[in-house]
């Protein structure tokens, strides 16, 4: 090989400075999310379920919300029947920050381990009990 | 390959069969939809309009009366920003050439006169037809013209077509100068587009739009026009009332007493 311990060096450089996030981050474990549950209304609920199962609730929050904004603003339908038949008001700001009072204990716990920026905050109002 | 009329007609026929199933396939893959509704307490109407009243207004607003205003600004969290530039109103007062160009003539003693004025809820918007996203629709269930601020863009194009100047930009984040904060109602982001919305999320609860239940001294009337026991019907059918800039014929649903 011409030049090989110039070729060699260079190469060892370059996959030294493109791998450095990793080095950065060596030995750091990221913390895993811990979404709180524990806030008073919840607390004070005889019976603690969401709109819909947890399971449901984990896998399709997301779809759940854009369905309801649609709902909501579009077609001025404000009750949701859930698959109990229990009646809930969809709106985001009123229901769910109702029982999940602090974005930060909740949302952001995976959203920011997901590195997902949902753009909620900007016109809805979190609860103030945020610390 | 050698083709047979009678092929020809039997994948025809096959094609049409699939074709008649494509319905059945969609509706079972669909599944079950959640059930939503109304609130059963939710005031309905199909051609919502408000009558105000400036008569009754004047005898009040001489002591400065902003109550309307405060009342709705409050509810839905609008900023209070200085300067006709960035300034964000859903209520508000406005001269008499700048409400009624045109109408000179025949008026003259309300020249010097404040007119409360605010969205018309056009039965024929034009802000609607121009908004490429479809952010601003006409409710086809009551006539009320909304704002879907998920979709506004900020292009302004309703700006420019509104006629009435009931629409206001969002040039900064408003949040700050939101003076008190309303829990129940989201505030708005920098750069969309807001108005009046008739007070649509009131209504959904059976409550009157915020202005009206604020006036004191009646001068704001709702209801649903198309309701011939309604009030707003009645004022309508038995006083001389104006409409703003009607000879554009966008066909406002806001009625003045003057």
């Amino acid at each position: 090989m011409y030049d090989g311990k110039y070729i060699i060096t260079g190469l060892v450089i370059f996959v030294a400075i493109f791998a450095m996030p990793f080095w950065y981050n060596v030995g750091t474990a990221s913390v895993p999310p811990d979404p709180k549950l524990d806030t008073p209304v919840i607390q004070q609920l005889a019976e603690k379920k969401c709109v819909e199962s947890k399971d449901y609730m984990k896998r399709e929050h997301m779809q759940m919300l854009d369905d309801w904004r649609d709902w909501v603003v579009r077609d001025g339908t404000r009750w949701y029947t859930n698959s109990e038949g229990k009646k809930f008001n969809m709106s985001l700001q009123n229901t769910c920050m109702n029982c999940h009072s602090s974005k930060v204990r909740f949302c952001d716990q995976c959203h920011n381990y997901l590195a997902v920026d949902p753009y909620c905050w900007t016109c809805h109002i979190e609860p103030k009990e945020n610390e | 390959m050698e083709g047979s009329r009678r092929d020809f007609l039997k994948l025809g026929g096959a094609c049409a069969l699939g074709l008649g199933a494509l319905p059945v396939v969609k509706a079972a893959a669909e599944g079950e939809q959640p059930e939503v509704f109304s609130n059963p307490n939710a005031l309905t109407g199909t051609r919502w309009a408000m009558v105000v009243d400036m008569k009754k207004c004047w005898e009040k607003s001489k002591n400065g009366c902003q109550d309307c205003m405060d009342a709705c600004h409050k509810v839905h969290n609008v900023p209070r920003i200085e300067g006709p530039k960035e300034e964000i109103k859903w209520i508000w007062t406005e001269h008499f050439e700048n409400a009624f160009p045109g109408r000179g003539s025949e008026l003259s003693e309300m020249r010097e006169k404040p007119f409360v004025v605010m969205c018309n809820h056009c039965y024929n918007p034009p802000c609607v037809r121009v908004c490429p996203t479809k952010a601003t629709f006409k409710r086809e269930s009551d006539g009320i013209v909304l704002m879907d601020m998920h979709r506004c863009i900020g292009c302004r194009y309703c700006m420019a077509a509104c006629p009435f100047g009931a629409r206001s930009f969002n040039f900064r984040d408003p949040r700050p100068f939101v003076e008190e904060l309303n829990m129940d109602y989201p505030t708005r982001e920098r750069g969309v587009v807001e108005k009046c919305n008739f007070c649509a999320e009131r209504l959904a609860e059976g409550r009157m739009p915020a202005c009206v239940e604020a006036c004191k001294c009646g001068a704001l009337v709702f209801g649903d026009l198309d309701d011939p026991e309604s009030d707003v019907r009645k004022i309508v059918a038995s006083h001389f009332t104006i409409r703003r800039k009607t000879e554009l014929g966008t066909e406002p649903n806001v009625f003045y007493i003057v």
